[in-house]
């Protein structure tokens, strides 16, 4: 019961302090600058005569940018909405009342986190969905296994909230921030630095990038979902900006899991065992 | 000596580091059920880290800790404590209403009993005409009235109320006086910590005076002739032999002219050494005895340093 109250309180504290709506209207904001872009290039295909194959590999091109940007931008909320909620509330001491609650601990925080995952989930399906939405009406065109894709892309989010959840029983906000995104910033660098060790075939090279998606694995989740989710074409030509050179594999999948597990676990044990 | 089970709080040896630093040495405390009890000191001395334990928000270093004859920690034991922490920060985008109404969810009260408790509390408080108000909108001691009300929500058997009257004017810190005693009518008992010695001598029954996180002394307030006392009397014919004999009774006899200023342990042997006086020959046209204030015995006991 205590976890879906202090579920529900995280929830509402993110309408009522505006979060929830800012991100829907900058991710609605979003939607309508893809859209428009979307537009354009759809009237260009027809005014250029463009041949169907190309016609679909651009748009397919297209969704796989919008996603790219939406998990960015999934990313970035999942960490800055999150931030706070534990540390800081460590910090100013709300959350004496809360831990003095005939609750255990763990349920405060898995409560907290619930709250967050459920937030995230809604936002990362309204911006995945919204891009689909848009370029099926424009292009005809929607991302391949657009629900594997939606799932590694909400993990990605999931992952590193639970990284944020753990930090933040050890360190203070900013430190927290500066730790989370700096561990995704070296996946991301990891992730790149593997893409081109493909291209020019250097193993040790893509090493790196392995060892990086084992410090972090978000980045290799959304390389796995951009895999799953770009057209057959796109994968086989290698060209894609979007990162299929070096496709993580599905046991990636499943280390993330664990990881998620882990940080979620170190999160809840550290916080039921420190002083507040 | 009481009990286990007559206890709200029964604590031995309790000991707090922090990072090498020692922040409660060895606290050893029984507090009978039903009792108002003060926990005096200066900074520093370890007063809220103790009761940070207590709730089981700081885990101890070492010793032992119950309340209400469970050991600290305990979460089914919560359900009957209610507290005020010292730095009262809520949730500041709920109206106060919304406050109550969460933490009495946490504490597992009904809908229909939170429907009954809350308006009564918020009347109680004096809070009701700023219902709708968000609680970032609010004065120091209006935040105070609410963390005052959250700690009452649950009709609490045992109460800790950390700094309760720190930001209220003199009408609110009457309020929380009537209050505190109307919870000690009830049977609750409650454990004040607070800086304000006039209030703690008003409000409470006991008062435990502690530093460097030891408890130095515990004291009966409302048990006047078992309180330390300085004796005036005026008194001619006192020969410096007299005046020795008064020894017996005190430690800090003091003669200037015909006043003798006696420090003596307790209120009760001032018979006695009127009835000296008159044996030896004395004549006494005046004897009286003045308690030490709290704050006078506070400064006594912990010294006149004030901690960190």
């Amino acid at each position: 019961m205590g976890i879906w109250i202090m579920a529900g309180v995280t929830f509402r504290e993110a309408a009522r302090k505006k979060m929830l709506w800012m991100a829907l209207g900058a991710g609605g904001a979003f939607l309508i600058l893809f859209g428009t872009g979307l537009h354009f290039q759809a009237k260009d295909f027809a005014a250029h005569g463009m041949s169907p194959v190309l016609r679909r590999e651009i748009s397919f091109t297209m969704v796989t940018m919008g996603l790219y940007a939406v998990d960015l931008l999934a990313v970035l909320m999942t960490i800055l909405t999150s931030i706070d909620t534990l540390s800081g509330e460590i910090a100013s001491g709300t959350i004496q009342a809360i831990a003095t609650k005939p609750l255990p601990r763990w349920q405060v925080l898995l409560g907290k986190w619930l709250g967050f995952c459920g937030m995230l989930t809604a936002y990362v399906a309204i911006m995945v969905g919204g891009v689909n939405a848009v370029t099926y009406s424009m292009a005809g065109v929607t991302a391949r296994h657009l629900l594997r894709g939606l799932s590694l892309m909400w993990m990605e989010s999931v992952v590193l909230l639970s990284v944020t959840f753990a930090f933040a029983t050890y360190f203070s906000t900013l430190t927290t921030g500066v730790l989370t995104l700096g561990l995704h910033g070296l996946a991301f660098l990891g992730g790149w630095i593997e893409q081109f060790g493909a291209i020019t075939q250097t193993q040790r090279a893509v090493n790196v990038g392995v060892i990086a998606s084992v410090l972090m694995p978000s980045e290799a989740l959304w390389r796995r979902a951009a895999f799953e989710m770009q057209s057959p074409l796109a994968n086989a030509m290698r060209i894609s900006p979007f990162s299929t050179l070096s496709i993580p594999s599905v046991s990636m999948v499943f280390y993330a899991a664990l990881y998620l597990a882990a940080a979620l676990g170190i999160a809840i044990r550290r916080f039921s065992q420190r002083d507040l | 000596m009481s009990r286990t089970s007559d206890l709200a709080i029964r604590t031995r040896g309790l000991r707090k580091v922090f990072s090498g630093k020692v922040a409660v040495r060895n606290l050893t405390l029984d507090v009978p059920r039903g009792e108002v009890f003060g926990f005096l000191g200066p900074n520093g001395a370890g007063k809220s880290t103790s009761v940070k334990i207590l709730l089981g928000l700081v885990f101890p270093t070492g010793g032992e800790a119950q309340i209400l004859g469970r050991p600290v920690g305990d979460v089914k034991t919560r359900s009957q404590v209610g507290f005020l922490p010292e730095h009262f920060r809520f949730y500041d985008w709920l109206t106060p209403a919304e406050l109550l109404k969460l933490h009495g969810r946490l504490y597992g009260m009904s809908h229909a009993k939170l429907r009954e408790r809350v308006p009564v509390l918020l009347d109680l408080l004096g809070l009701m005409p700023h219902r709708d108000k968000r609680l970032r909108d609010f004065s120091k001691g209006m935040l105070q009235r609410i963390g005052l009300a959250q700690a009452l929500l649950n009709e609490p058997d045992l109460i800790f109320l950390d700094e309760p009257t720190s930001g209220l004017d003199p009408v609110g810190r009457r309020l929380v006086r009537d209050i505190i005693k109307a919870q000690r009518d009830r049977g609750a008992t409650v454990l004040l910590n607070s800086h304000l010695l006039g209030e703690v001598e008003i409000t409470c029954n006991r008062v435990a005076f502690i530093k460097d996180g030891e408890v130095l002394e515990t004291r009966q307030l409302n048990d006047k002739l078992e309180e330390q006392t300085t004796v005036s009397i005026r008194a001619a014919n006192v020969t410096a032999e007299i005046a020795s004999g008064l020894s017996q009774w005190s430690r800090s006899v003091r003669a200037e002219g015909e006043r003798l200023t006696l420090s003596v342990g307790s209120g009760a042997v001032v018979p006695e050494i009127v009835r000296y006086l008159v044996s030896s020959g004395a004549a006494v046209y005046e004897v009286t005895p003045q308690r030490l204030s709290l704050e006078e015995r506070f400064l006594e006991i912990v010294g006149t340093d004030g901690g960190l």
